[in-house]
């Protein structure tokens, strides 16, 4: 059986396209080849900067004969029919046969496709897949009209067994598949011929090509923690980079370096983002004093000097940058030392949205929203307004212009700096009551400065988490505040607006911001957020202008003493808003079922637990939940769902037939059997136990009660008939299982309950 | 490989070796376009003849302007005015990476002590409405030229594909010689009876249009000059083709496109002046290329720019 060997030379692919080229290389041709008719046992796929190359071990030499039969048209069919059939097979009338069948006389097709050589299959997979390969954004050249990542060179395609190799033959505009390829570019010109895949391999070796992507990569890192090791560093592990770099080079050759003096100062996240984005540098830390003082620049090509003239090269070009990075840094401090006006002033020229208004108009919108989450989540009201002001500041900063990635990182430094000479005030006075619920508690435990951090400073920088699901929750009170209030803003203006995520689409990051809430409450705790409430907040903040300036206007002339004229209602604009409310909480229900899918619980155990008062506070709502969800994986919870859903359908149809409501007491005295009285004192007990229960929110308590409910349903329906001729009792009964319903629900819908 | 040359002793005689490097390679060594542009692109030689299919072949140092860029002659390695190296070759030829290498060498750099290295890197000018394929080169960590795939121009499929290659030309020499600051580079031989550096002959002029830049120029007449090309650009377009006065068959697309490069750099200038808000910038950037449109699609309709008939085209 032979062995297949292609290689796609071409000019430098870029190194982020490289995995996904492997991959589609491996799959478009294995699956051709089998859709074809051909086994193989295994295929791997390699990739260099200048190379696609895929190996596939003991294929089938050819493909079996195929014999199939196809039936046609009527012989009494009308002209076009056996025409169009003489098409799909690629026949002449003459080659089809007459056979009779049960409608008659019909035309039968026998087409026989003779076995196929490998080459022959393979030379027809790989031109298709060269023509069709997905690349993410792919080009012409010269005066040709195929499209390639970059100028496609040469072709190898060679199929190998112990005979020998031979070349596939193939021709893709104008390019001849051959038996050779290149070496790398600079150590090793000139082609060769190959004859198998170890050949090729082992013969790219002696030219400096190292074909591994993998390979390269574990050299890399061995090979940057020697050099970072042997004078007492350490290298800062980064996948990412290590992933990209081993895509850029044919033969890995690190070399380290030290970062000069004058730049030790910047902050470790600058040199580290300096020499990442732009150099493709690996950051070598001094584990002593956890600073970053070298970095490791990966070659691709072993010189007579040693790389001396490289690294020469490779340390100018760094302080060339990073005398930027300083000078960024400087500016900035400079600004931030001075109170940080001037960005305040700046981010009024800012566009954030163009119906959503400036950085600076979203600024104050978070700040009035930060000081009435405040209390919710334990933090000062004034600390938090204060952290939501400063929070966006940095994006006007030189350095996170240059690098945007830095946002919030350099916002903790900067507010640090200007935060020295005007230190968070110590727990202040009450925040004024804005409105129903927020805003009226003081400072809580969480709310003095200083404990280890500086919690403003620290907002900055954590105010944007959670940002992937990887992505830890903030638990600082003050950063919390400010993360809740920057997402409920954003959500609630684009909300506003009508720029919600659809399908696929969603550029504003939204799911990602309502996960966000989501995380942040139930990883607080967060109790009183009520998303209806806070919406409204939201929504009047967004539409009213000046809404906030109005409030602290009416709560002054409240205090002294003069209630302010009432505004007329547009009710208009009331429905308007109550709608969009409803869309958002509904929205915000969606995720938070994606999100609690993945913990286990199940969607309809939330739409059974969203008919309770308080469903808009999250943490009430998961809590009920999950206890609910835990419950019915009891066997008394699984089964009570059956006996409650049974007792419903009665009820329900009976109320449907007799057109009156059984919601009348059920009277304990005309029950007929044991099994009767028994529910009724169960149903009683189950009252008294859940009221306080759920008042209490011990939700397993109350669930408990309510499962215990389970072995006297199921006993009263296999005992007792409700549909009796005795109309009384019939009522009566009827009227009992109307309390079933009522004393569940007092826990869970759980007609909602799904199964 | 290619054979090293000598270390190159000044600014000037780097741009000559390209120029030597390139004629040898059958390029029309042109002159620099005689109007203020961003970058060597702009030249109608590359925008205007990367479209059709007729080949070309040309090479030429283009004087840039980047106003925002002006740091009074302070900077190391940051100006408002500085050269361009361009090289357009219609069709690209499958050698042009080589080519290229070879260039490199001409101007005194070994390859075998060198790391050099084609890093992806997109090209796209909004205001030309272009885009193509490629990498910046790296030597030893520093981008030193562009490489592009034409693949559009003035929204206009490229076929053939033109290669282009641009080399940023005051950081390639200061790269070559070892110079720390721009205004440092001997620009002529160092032993010539006078020699010059390059901040003899530019320190003042970046000092003067770094002032011109940000503070001087008269962004009332700046505005109405913007407005005054937009139109001019369109009322040349907007000519019939036949000329009364001889007879013949003549589109004004260069002069078209005169005023398009015209209105590009005074938006530049205005961008640097700080009078252009955000939101207007992509105004103005689609207003430029509105009119970089309009001149391509003129071209085309001229015998430079036209596709060849199939029989000369097919040869």
């Amino acid at each position: 059986m032979p062995d297949l060997l292609i290689e796609l030379f071409s000019e430098e692919i870029p190194a982020r396209m490289q995995g996904m080229a492997r991959d589609e290389l491996r799959k478009r041709v294995t699956d051709g080849l089998v859709e074809a008719g051909l086994t193989y046992a295994s295929a791997g796929a390699f990739s260099t900067p200048r190379r696609l190359v895929l190996a596939v071990e003991e294929l089938t030499a050819e493909s079996r004969p195929v014999r199939e039969e196809r039936k046609g048209p009527n012989t009494s069919a009308p002209a076009a029919a056996l025409e169009g059939f003489l098409r799909s097979t690629g026949l002449t009338v003459d080659q089809l046969e007459k056979r009779a069948d049960k409608k008659g006389e019909v035309w039968f097709a026998v087409i026989e496709r003779p076995g196929r050589t490998a080459a022959e299959i393979v030379a027809e997979v790989l031109e298709a897949t060269i023509r069709n390969f997905p690349w993410p954004k792919s080009m012409r050249w010269g005066a040709g009209s195929l499209r390639w990542v970059r100028p496609l060179h040469s072709i190898l395609c060679i199929l190998s067994d112990e005979g020998g190799a031979s070349v596939v033959p193939l021709t893709v505009e104008g390019i001849a598949a051959g038996n050779s390829t290149e070496g790398h570019r600079f150590m090793a010109p000139g082609r060769f011929a190959v004859s198998s895949f170890e050949d090729y391999a082992a013969r790219l070796r002696r030219a400096r090509v190292m074909l591994d992507q993998g390979e390269r990569e574990a050299a890399i890192w061995s090979q940057a923690q020697n050099l970072a090791f042997a004078q007492g560093l350490e290298v800062v592990e980064d996948k990412g980079l290590l992933a990209e770099v081993a895509g850029l080079v044919e033969w890995p050759v690190p070399l380290m370096g030290r970062i000069g003096e004058d730049f030790l100062g910047l902050p470790p996240e600058v040199l580290q983002t300096s020499m990442k984005e732009h150099q493709k540098f690996f950051s070598v830390k001094n584990p002593k004093t956890g600073r970053i003082e070298g970095f490791v620049t990966v070659a691709n090509i072993e010189t007579p000097d040693h790389g001396a003239t490289i690294l020469k090269g490779n340390q100018k070009v760094l302080a060339a940058r990073l005398s930027d990075a300083r000078f960024f840094w400087e500016n900035d401090l400079r600004v931030a030392r001075a109170g940080m006006g001037e960005w305040a002033e700046g981010l009024k020229s800012v566009t954030f949205h163009n119906k959503l208004g400036s950085q600076a108009d979203r600024v104050e919108r978070i700040a009035a929203l930060a000081r009435e989450i405040a209390p919710l989540v334990g933090a000062d009201a004034g600390d938090a307004e204060r952290a939501a002001r400063i929070a966006k500041l940095d994006l006007r900063s030189s350095m996170v212009g240059e690098f945007p990635e830095l946002q919030g990182t350099m916002g903790r430094y900067y507010a640090l700096e200007a935060l020295k000479s005007d230190p968070p005030r110590p727990p202040s006075e009450p925040a004024p009551g804005l409105t129903r619920g927020l805003g009226e508690a003081e400072g809580g435990p969480g709310s003095s400065p200083g404990r280890g951090g500086n919690p403003i400073a620290d907002a900055a920088r954590d105010h944007y988490s959670p940002l992937g699901p990887s992505d830890a929750v903030p638990t600082e009170p003050v950063s919390v505040a400010v993360a809740l209030a920057d997402k409920l803003d954003t959500l609630t203006g684009f909300w506003a607006i009508d720029e919600k995520p659809t399908g696929s689409k969603d550029p504003f990051a939204l799911r990602r911001a309502a996960l966000g809430v989501i995380r942040l409450v139930l990883g607080n705790g967060v109790r009183g957020l009520e998303l209806y409430h806070t919406f409204a907040i939201g929504w009047n903040a967004h539409t009213i202008p000046g809404f906030w300036a109005k409030i602290a206007a009416g709560n002054a002339s409240l205090k002294a003493g003069k209630v302010p004229p009432p505004e007329p209602i547009d009710m208009e604009w009331i429905t308007r808003r109550n709608a969009v409310i409803a869309d958002l909480v509904s929205f915000f229900y969606d995720r938070l079922k994606v999100y609690l899918r993945d913990q286990g619980v199940r969607h309809d155990v939330i739409d059974a637990c969203l008919s309770l008062p308080g469903a808009d506070d999250l943490t009430l709502l998961v809590k009920r939940a999950t206890a609910l969800s835990d419950t019915l994986k009891t066997e008394d919870g699984a089964n009570l769902i059956q006996g409650f859903k049974r007792a419903n359908n009665i009820l329900t149809q009976a109320e449907q037939k007799d057109g009156v409501e059984y919601s009348f007491g059920a009277d304990p005295t005309y029950a007929e059997g044991p099994e009767e009285r028994a529910l009724f004192r169960a149903l009683d007990e189950a009252e008294a136990r859940i009221g306080p229960a759920m008042q209490a929110e011990d939700f397993p308590a109350a669930m408990a009660a309510m499962a215990a409910l389970r072995a006297p349903i199921d006993a009263f329906f296999t005992a007792v008939q409700i549909n009796t001729d005795n109309a009384t009792v019939r009522r009566n009964r009827l009227n009992l299982l109307h309390r079933i319903r009522a004393v569940c629900s007092g826990v869970a819908d759980l007609s909602r309950i799904e199964g | 490989m290619a054979e090293t040359s000598a270390a190159p002793r000044s600014f000037q005689e780097i741009i000559l070796r390209l120029q030597a490097y390139w004629a040898a390679q059958g390029c029309a060594v042109l002159q620099p376009y005689d109007m203020e542009v961003g970058a060597g692109t702009f030249h109608p030689a590359t925008t205007l003849r990367s479209l059709g299919t007729k080949p070309w072949a040309a090479a030429y140092v283009q004087p840039s302007r980047r106003p925002t860029d002006g740091r009074y002659g302070e900077n190391p390695n940051r100006l408002q005015h500085y050269y361009q190296y361009q090289v357009i070759i219609k069709p690209s030829p499958p050698d042009l990476q080589a080519l290229y290498l070879g260039s490199l060498a001409a101007i005194g750099i070994d390859l075998s002590v060198h790391d050099i290295r084609f890093v992806e890197d997109d090209w796209e000018s909004p205001t030309l409405g272009a885009w193509g394929l490629g990498w910046e080169v790296w030597c030893d960590g520093m981008e030193v030229s562009q490489f592009t795939y034409f693949q559009q121009v003035g929204g206009h499929d490229c076929r053939p594909v033109s290669g282009e290659l641009t080399y940023g030309l005051e950081r390639l020499a200061m790269y070559v010689m070892g110079v720390d600051h721009v205004m440092d580079m001997p620009f002529n031989d160092p032993s010539a009876p006078i020699p010059l550096t390059y901040g003899d002959i530019f320190r003042q002029t970046e000092e003067e249009y770094s002032r011109h830049n940000f503070d001087g120029a008269t962004t009332e007449m700046l505005f109405r000059h913007f407005e005054d090309a937009e139109a001019e650009c369109q009322r040349l377009l907007d000519f019939p083709a036949e000329d009364p006065k001889t007879g013949k068959h003549i589109v004004m697309a260069h002069p078209a496109y005169d005023q398009c490069i015209k209105a590009s750099h005074i938006f530049n200038l205005l961008d640097a002046r700080g009078v252009i808000s955000v939101t207007e910038r992509q105004a103005y950037i689609g207003r430029v290329r509105a009119l970089a449109k309009k001149c391509a699609d003129a071209f085309r309709l001229t015998e430079a720019g036209a596709d060849a008939p199939l029989a000369e085209a097919g040869a």
